[in-house]
C-alpha cells in the first residue's frame, strides 16, 4: 500500500472514525462502510475538509446482496443421473436474505490529492431507503435515479426522484436478484385490438452455465482477508 | 402586442443530430430554452444484468456494444477489471498492442465525433474527410481480430492473437480498375505494423486538413466559441471527465495520472482548454488525435523490436494453443473447462477506470468466487455529461442545444447501456 494511501486511511480515522468501517480488500483500492445515519455527514466532510477534497462523485451503484456467495450447483456429491447443463434454479428469495440486502457503493475522486475512494452504505429496510447527497454532488441527480429506477431504493431528500432508464410505465425493479432475467412481460402488437399489449412471457427461463464457487487453493491466501459475506 | 407564451416542444428520439436515440422534452421561450428534460433509456439492455448471467469471458463482446465507435476501449476496462481481481498481468507485449490499439480508438472515436458534430452545425465536408482515415482504422480492426468494429479483442491476460504477418487487400472487382487497385493496395503490401505506420505518417496531414476546413472558419466560430461554457468548479460537481473536463481548463488524465498498461512509457502531452466552451473542446479534441498518432508511432517502434508472447501461459485463464490440444490431455481439459465453465475469480471488489475517448469509463465488478460476476457496474463517461445537458443548455438557442448535444460527444450504447 502506498504511502498517500496511508496517509489517507490515517486522516480518515482521525476524522469520522464513529461512522466508518475499513472494509478489507485484496486490490490496492480503499473502501470503507458508512453507516447510514453518517452519509451526509461524512460524504460533506469529504468534499469540503482540508486532506481529503474529492471533489467528484465519479460513479453511485446499487447492489442487491441476495444470494451472494450462493451457487447453483453443489458438486460435493455425485449425483445418480449425471450432471446436465440444465439447472433448476431456485429463486434467490427462497434462500433469503433480509438483513443488509441492499447497498449503495459511491466511488470518490481527488482532482486535487490524485486520491480515489469507496463508500459503501447499506439502506435501511423495506422500502430500503438512504439520504440523497444530489445537493452535494450535482452528478448524484441522475445516478441515483438510476440506483431508484433498477434497485428500489429510495433516496431521501432527492430533488427529482423518477426513473430514467426503463419504460414508460414498467412496473418493478429490474436489477433486483429476483427479477427474472428475461422479465415479466413481454410487448406485441394486436391486430385485432389494433395497439401494442403486454402478455406475460412466453420464454421458460434457463441458465446455459450455472454459477458455479470452486475452492481454488491459489487464491486461498489472498481471500483470507475479504469476509465472507459482503 | 401579441401575447407570448412559453412552448413545451419535443426534440427527438428520431431526430439525427440526437446521435442515436435522445429523446428531449424542452421548455422554449421564444427561440431560447428555458429548461431540458432528457428522457433516456430508450436503447437500455441491462447489458450489466447480463453479465451477471454469464461467465467472465462471455461478457466481453458486450462491451464493444456500449460505447460503439470506441470498442476496444470499453473491453480494455472490462479486461482490468478482471485482471485485477485475479491478480495476473499480461505480458509487455500485449499491454504494448493494447495501448497503440486504444490510441487508434481514439482517433477513431474523435473522427466520428468530428465529423458528427461539423455534419451537426453546418460543415458537409469534414465528415466526409473524417470517415476517409477512420476507413483505415476498421481495416486495422478487421486485420487484427476479425470483425470491423466488435473486435471482442482484449483477453484476461493479453489479446486473442498477435498482430497478423500480412493486410489483407482488396480483391479484384469489375468496378474497380487495376490502377486503383494498385493504389489502394499499395500500403497493405507488408504487415498490419506497416500499413499502421504508413497511417501515422499520413494522419497528422488530415488533421491538418481538418483544422484548414474548421478551426479559423468564420462560421464554425460562431456556432461554438462561448457557447456551452461550463467553469471548472461546475465541471468538477457534474462529474465531467476527459476532453468535457479538460476543455474547462482541468488538467486531469488518467493515462497520466493514473498509468495502467504501458503509458507509463508513452510521451506525450495533454491538451488543455481555457474557456470550457464548444469551440476549447473542439481543439482539446483535435490536439488528442494529434498525441494520440504520437502514442502509437511510440507503440510501433517498441513492438518491431520485442517480439514475444501476447497472452499468458495459464490456462486456467488463457486457453491452450490448438497444437496443444491435439496431443496433451492436461490441454484439452483445460479447454474444455475453460469453454464451457469458464474460471472462478476470486471474492472481493475492484473499480478499474481507463481513459476512454470520451472520458472515465470504469468498471466497477464485484465477484463473490463464482464463475460469473456477482455485479458488474459500468461507469459511462457520456451518462455524467448527459446529466449536465439541462444546466449547459439554459438560455441558449434552440439551434445552439444541438452544438452542445456534438461537443458532449453522447454514444447511446454506453449512456443507456
Amino acid at each position: 500500500m502506498s504511502v498517500t494511501t496511508d496517509k489517507l486511511v490515517a486522516d480518515m480515522e482521525a476524522r469520522f472514525s464513529n461512522a466508518l468501517k475499513r472494509v478489507p480488500s485484496r486490490v490496492d483500492q480503499l473502501t470503507y462502510e458508512v453507516s447510514t445515519a453518517g452519509l451526509r455527514e461524512v460524504c460533506r466532510g469529504l468534499r469540503d475538509l482540508e486532506p481529503f477534497h474529492f471533489e467528484q462523485l465519479m460513479d453511485v451503484c446499487g447492489v442487491d446482496y441476495l444470494g451472494y456467495g450462493e451457487a447453483d450447483w453443489q458438486t460435493e456429491d455425485a449425483t445418480r443421473t449425471g450432471f446436465s447443463r440444465g439447472v433448476d434454479r431456485h429463486p434467490p428469495q427462497a434462500r433469503g436474505r433480509t438483513q443488509r440486502r441492499f447497498a449503495v457503493v459511491y466511488h470518490l475522486l481527488s482532482v486535487r490529492h490524485n486520491q480515489r475512494l469507496r463508500l459503501r452504505a447499506f439502506c435501511a429496510d423495506e422500502p430500503p431507503m438512504l439520504d440523497s447527497v444530489a445537493d452535494i454532488w450535482a452528478s448524484a441527480n441522475w445516478y441515483e435515479r438510476e440506483v431508484f429506477d433498477l434497485y428500489g431504493i429510495l433516496f431521501n431528500g432527492h430533488p427529482d426522484l423518477r426513473r430514467i432508464l426503463t419504460d414508460y410505465g414498467f412496473t418493478g425493479h429490474p436489477f433486483r436478484k429476483d427479477f427474472p432475467l428475461s422479465g415479466n412481460v413481454e410487448v406485441r402488437y394486436d391486430p385485432e385490438k389494433k395497439r401494442v399489449i403486454y402478455e406475460p412471457v412466453s420464454i421458460e427461463p434457463r441458465v446455459l452455465v450455472p454459477r458455479v464457487i470452486r475452492h481454488d487453493p491459489r487464491y486461498e491466501e489472498a481471500c483470507k482477508q475479504v469476509p465472507k459475506n459482503a | 402586442m401579441p401575447e407570448i407564451q412559453n412552448f413545451t416542444m419535443n426534440f427527438g428520439p428520431q431526430h439525427p443530430a440526437a446521435h442515436g436515440v435522445l429523446r428531449l422534452v424542452l421548455e422554449m421561450d421564444g427561440e431560447v430554452i428555458t429548461k431540458a428534460d432528457p428522457h433516456i433509456g430508450l436503447l437500455h439492455r441491462a447489458t450489466e444484468k447480463l453479465a451477471e448471467s454469464k461467465p467472465y469471458n462471455q461478457s466481453i463482446g458486450y462491451m464493444d456494444r456500449l460505447d460503439y465507435v470506441s470498442m476496444m476501449c470499453n473491453e480494455h476496462a472490462y479486461v482490468l477489471a478482471i485482471e485485477k481481481l485475479l491478480g495476473i498481468e499480461p505480458p509487455l507485449r500485449a499491454q504494448y498492442i493494447r495501448v497503440m490499439f486504444d490510441e487508434l480508438t481514439r482517433i477513431t472515436n474523435h473522427l466520428l465525433w468530428l465529423g458528427a458534430h461539423g455534419l451537426d452545425i453546418g460543415a458537409m465536408t469534414v465528415f466526409l474527410y473524417c470517415f476517409r482515415e477512420r476507413e483505415d482504422i476498421m481495416d486495422m480492426y478487421e486485420a487484427v481480430s476479425g470483425a470491423r468494429m466488435h473486435a471482442t479483442y482484449y483477453r484476461p491476460g493479453g489479446v486473442y492473437r498477435d498482430l497478423p504477418e500480412c493486410m489483407p487487400q482488396y480483391q479484384k472487382s469489375r468496378f474497380r480498375s487495376k490502377g486503383d487497385m494498385r493504389r489502394i493496395n499499395q500500403a497493405r503490401q507488408g504487415s498490419l505494423l506497416d500499413f499502421i505506420e504508413d497511417f501515422t505518417e499520413r494522419f497528422p496531414g488530415c488533421v491538418d486538413e481538418y483544422e484548414v476546413l474548421l478551426t479559423d472558419n468564420r462560421i464554425w466560430k460562431q456556432r461554438t466559441v462561448g457557447i456551452g461554457v461550463v467553469t471548472p468548479e461546475r465541471a468538477l460537481q457534474l462529474g465531467f471527465s476527459g476532453p468535457m473536463l479538460r476543455g474547462s481548463g482541468i488538467e486531469w488524465d488518467l493515462r497520466k495520472k493514473r498509468p495502467y498498461a504501458a503509458y507509463e512509457q508513452m510521451d506525450f502531452d495533454i491538451p488543455v482548454g481555457v474557456n470550457g466552451d464548444c469551440y476549447d473542446r473542439y481543439l482539446v479534441r483535435i490536439e488528442e488525435m494529434r498525441q494520440s498518432n504520437h502514442i502509437v508511432r511510440q507503440c510501433i517502434n517498441w513492438l518491431r523490436k520485442n517480439p514475444g508472447p501476447v497472452s499468458l501461459e495459464d490456462h486456467k485463464v488463457t486457453p491452450p494453443r490448438r497444437e496443444q490440444m491435439k496431443s496433451d490431455m492436461e490441454s484439452l481439459i483445460h479447454h474444455f473447462k475453460y469453454m464451457t465453465e469458464g474460471y472462478g475469480v476470486p471474492a472481493g471488489e475492484v473499480y478499474a477506470a481507463i481513459e476512454h475517448p470520451k472520458g472515465e469509463f470504469g468498471i466497477y465488478m464485484i465477484s463473490d468466487g463464482a464463475n460469473k460476476p456477482f455485479r458488474v457496474k459500468i461507469r459511462a463517461a457520456g451518462f455524467a455529461h448527459l446529466a449536465a445537458l439541462d444546466e449547459m443548455v439554459r438560455g441558449h438557442m434552440l439551434a445552439d442545444l444541438v452544438a452542445i448535444i456534438g461537443t458532449q460527444d453522447i454514444v447511446f450504447g454506453e449512456v443507456d447501456r
